[in-house]
């Protein structure tokens, strides 16, 4: 048992230094040094603070309906709508809702909302502001496609993933890209942990800060990732227009099914998105 | 240490000051002098030591009920954290120091303020994978706020067990600590080994998504009467855990606030007992800080409540199992709870100061007196009144059993003898007491020490009462 205690001790101790030296990197990267540079997007181009009671204002946001193939490539379970039952604006906030019903020979609903062919940006801050559902096989996301993905195939048009998130584990978001060479399972990723806390129960801050050279990653005030050219396995494919897309997905191959403590309705509140350039 | 000592101290100033400017505003002042009781906040339970809990630091439940004391103690070669870590040496069923082992831990002053934690928590490692209980709130004295599940699942490997509580503003100056209660039921019979380190409260943050619930989510519909109180059970809290994972736990009424539809018919106490004041239907609904509970009871109030007809019988001729009019011998029990597979609980009930046994959520039970058995051989026949509320069942098929345990007098061995009476639906009348007289017809019964009652072949019976179980000449 001694020994047990000792090296605990020792790991306690090792865990220290390295938060000293993590402390160190930190306080220089943010006294931009060089090794990594934080942009401050401060020009606001697009904002929806979702204040008009009804349907999302359809100047700027459409809707994917339906199952796709294959469960829009990923064997999820939902039928997306726009109906009031899968989406609404409701004192000031956009609810994404998916309800357990069969409909159209699906066994649950939800919606899918994008601004293809409406909005979209090459480079800059996008984020958005949401509280998450929970539960097993719930997966929201708030991501960005190339906006040339109807004519090039994807990953090809390449993908920028802000944050996703499986409702069996709620204190969890994952940001990724994808792209030729680095798609599906193979994308470039990272997770961001929240302490003491957790992803259902407040709303929180996902959002890119998106140059030439790289993309930031980062939740509420905390920088989590950057990902470069350098990192990517295959072609960069980030130097075009993207439009945005938020959508809350049922069962599919990234979360697994709902199971029988699943709860529903669950429901996506996202309190504003806000686009900045510059 | 010396820095959160400064800052409780700061907190205190800041409660003075708050509570000066409001003496200053109120007219009836407040002496100087005047503070606020604060209980303690630590968090810690049992880290390589006790953690301010009392001397005899486990208070075993009692041995009488088959308590083991002896399987309990610290293990210097076992922790998850630091040096040491509490071990429990949970007995075989036959154990002639106690079939089962369990207890619970008090703090050794007054009572902890636990009002910043949301949780219970504790690392737990069996000697084997098996099932025990374990919870909070329990004092063995008011046993107001109790927490707890039956279902911790042990690993061979230390798993963090997570107990939330419902709602921490209740606990101001909890006294229980912690409890546990460990069989072999999981095991087959076979003994097994557990400990427990770093037993304290916490604030993870992560405890989420509270779905509080009452008879167990169900929509409850039952006839009640003036002066027959129905009891609110099937009380539970659902949390998703920080990951990810459903925790059900078993909640004392006291953290749920009731309301009754119409308080001119039904009035729930604090500790969820319903209490019937006039005629008409009322439901009952719960909530826990605000959250609403799913699943109600509506009852349906008739008024008074019938009593069964007074026994006549000479008192010199009757041996009595359950009457107030008689003098009834020792009974061990009126409901064995025999698990796994009993599902009948008890609602005994007092109507007009008559007691009435009430069993709900029926399959089978037993009256036992065993201690000692009575001798019935010059009695010719069982009595018992017995009601069925609402209505009954088609198909009812109610079997009574009259057991005797022979010279032995033990339930079991080789000489026992078994009576058995069967009834169907055309022997009741809903709501209306049946008088049952039931000759006896045991070529022995000089040791008679249980009556079972049970539904069979698939019969739906739910609900009744009884009284007047009398044996006489």
């Amino acid at each position: 048992m001694k020994n047990k205690t000792n090296t605990k001790k020792g790991l306690v101790k090792a865990a220290f230094m390295s938060f000293i030296v993590v402390l160190f990197l930190t306080t220089t990267n943010c006294s931009s040094d060089g090794t990594q540079i934080v942009a401050n997007f401060t020009e606001i181009v697009m904002q929806d603070e979702f204040n008009t009671e009804g349907a999302p204002n359809n100047a700027l946001w459409t809707y994917d309906v339906g199952t796709g193939d294959n469960g829009w490539g990923n064997n999820e379970l939902q039928y997306y709508t726009d109906r009031t039952e899968n989406v609404k604006v409701e004192n000031g906030y956009l609810l994404i809702t998916a309800n357990e019903e069969e409909y159209n020979g699906s066994s649950y609903t939800s919606s899918r909302l994008l601004t293809n062919g409406l909005f979209d940006q090459q480079y800059g801050r996008f984020e958005a502001r949401i509280r998450l559902p929970y539960g097993q096989g719930m997966w929201p996301a708030f991501w960005l496609l190339g906006e040339n993905c109807d004519e090039v195939i994807w990953p090809q048009c390449g993908e920028i993933d802000i944050m996703e998130y499986r409702g069996q584990e709620p204190t969890k978001v994952h940001g990724s890209v994808h792209g030729p060479g680095y798609s599906g399972g193979e994308a470039i990723t990272k997770t961001y942990t929240l302490e003491n806390d957790r992803f259902d129960t407040g709303f929180h801050v996902f959002g890119i800060e998106w140059t030439p050279d790289y993309i930031n990653y980062y939740v509420d005030d905390k920088l989590y990732n950057q990902i470069t050219p350098a990192d990517v396995t295959g072609e960069w494919v980030f130097n075009q227009p993207f439009y945005i897309i938020i959508n809350l997905a049922v069962g599919g191959s990234f979360v697994g099914s709902p199971n029988a403590e699943t709860v529903f309705p669950q429901t996506m509140l996202i309190d504003y998105v806000r686009v900045y350039k510059n | 240490m010396k820095n959160s000592k400064n800052l409780y101290l700061k907190k205190i100033s800041v409660v003075m000051a708050i509570l000066l400017t409001t003496v200053i505003s109120c007219e009836r002042e407040l002496s100087e002098d005047a503070v606020f009781a604060e209980f303690g906040s630590n968090a810690e339970i049992y880290t390589d030591a006790p953690v301010g809990l009392t001397d005899q630091f486990f208070t075993s439940f009692d041995p009488n009920q088959g308590a083991n004391t002896q399987g309990f103690g610290t293990d210097n070669n076992e922790a998850y954290l630091g040096s040491s870590s509490i071990r429990i040496d949970v007995p075989q069923p036959n154990d002639p120091d106690g079939g089962f082992i369990g207890g619970i831990f008090l703090d050794r002053g007054q009572g902890r303020n636990l009002t910043g934690y949301d949780a219970l928590t504790f690392w737990a490692k069996g000697s084997t994978t098996a099932i025990i209980e374990a919870g909070f709130g329990t004092d063995f004295s008011e046993d107001k706020f109790v927490v707890g599940t039956k279902n911790v699942v042990l690993s061979t490997d230390w798993r963090k067990i997570i107990i939330p509580i419902p709602d921490e503003s209740k606990l101001i100056q909890e006294k229980g600590m912690f409890l546990f209660s460990a069989g072999t039921q999981s095991t087959g019979g076979v003994g097994y080994t557990f400990w427990m380190d770093e037993l304290k409260f916490e604030k993870l943050g992560t405890i989420a998504q509270p779905r509080p619930s009452i008879f167990n989510g169900e929509d409850v519909v039952q006839t009640a009467f003036l002066g027959a109180p129905v009891p609110v059970t099937g009380l539970t809290e659902t949390f998703n855990l920080g990951s990810g994972v459903n925790q059900t736990v078993n909640v004392a009424p006291s953290y749920f606030t009731f309301k009754s539809s119409d308080t001119n018919i039904a009035l729930v106490s604090e500790r969820g007992v319903v209490t019937i004041v006039g005629i008409g239907s009322a439901v009952i609904t719960a909530s826990i800080n605000g959250v609403p509970a799913e699943g109600s009871l509506t009852v349906n109030s008739g008024g008074n409540f019938d009593l069964a007809p007074t026994p006549t019988r000479d008192p010199g001729t009757v041996i009595s199992i359950y009457s107030d009019h008689y003098t009834n011998v020792p009974v061990d029990f009126y409901n064995g709870f025999w698990e796994p597979f009993q599902t009948t609980e008890s609602a005994d009930f007092i109507a007009n100061g008559d007691n009435i046994l009430g069993y709900t959520n029926f399959n089978f039970v037993g009256n036992q007196f065993a201690n000692p058995t009575v001798d019935a051989t010059v009695k010719s026949n069982l009595h018992l009144n017995m009601y069925i509320p609402d209505n009954i069942p088609a198909n009812l098929d109610f079997l009574i059993s009259v057991v005797d345990f022979g010279a032995d007098g033990v339930d079991g061995g080789t000489d026992d003898l078994r009576q058995q009476i069967f009834f169907n639906s055309s022997d009741f009348v809903a709501d209306e007491w049946s008088t049952l007289e039931i000759p006896l017809t045991l070529a022995n019964r000089s040791h008679i020490g249980l009556i079972i009652y049970e539904n069979v072949n698939g019969s739906p019976l739910t609900d009744f009462y009884l009284d007047n179980i009398y044996f006489y000449e």
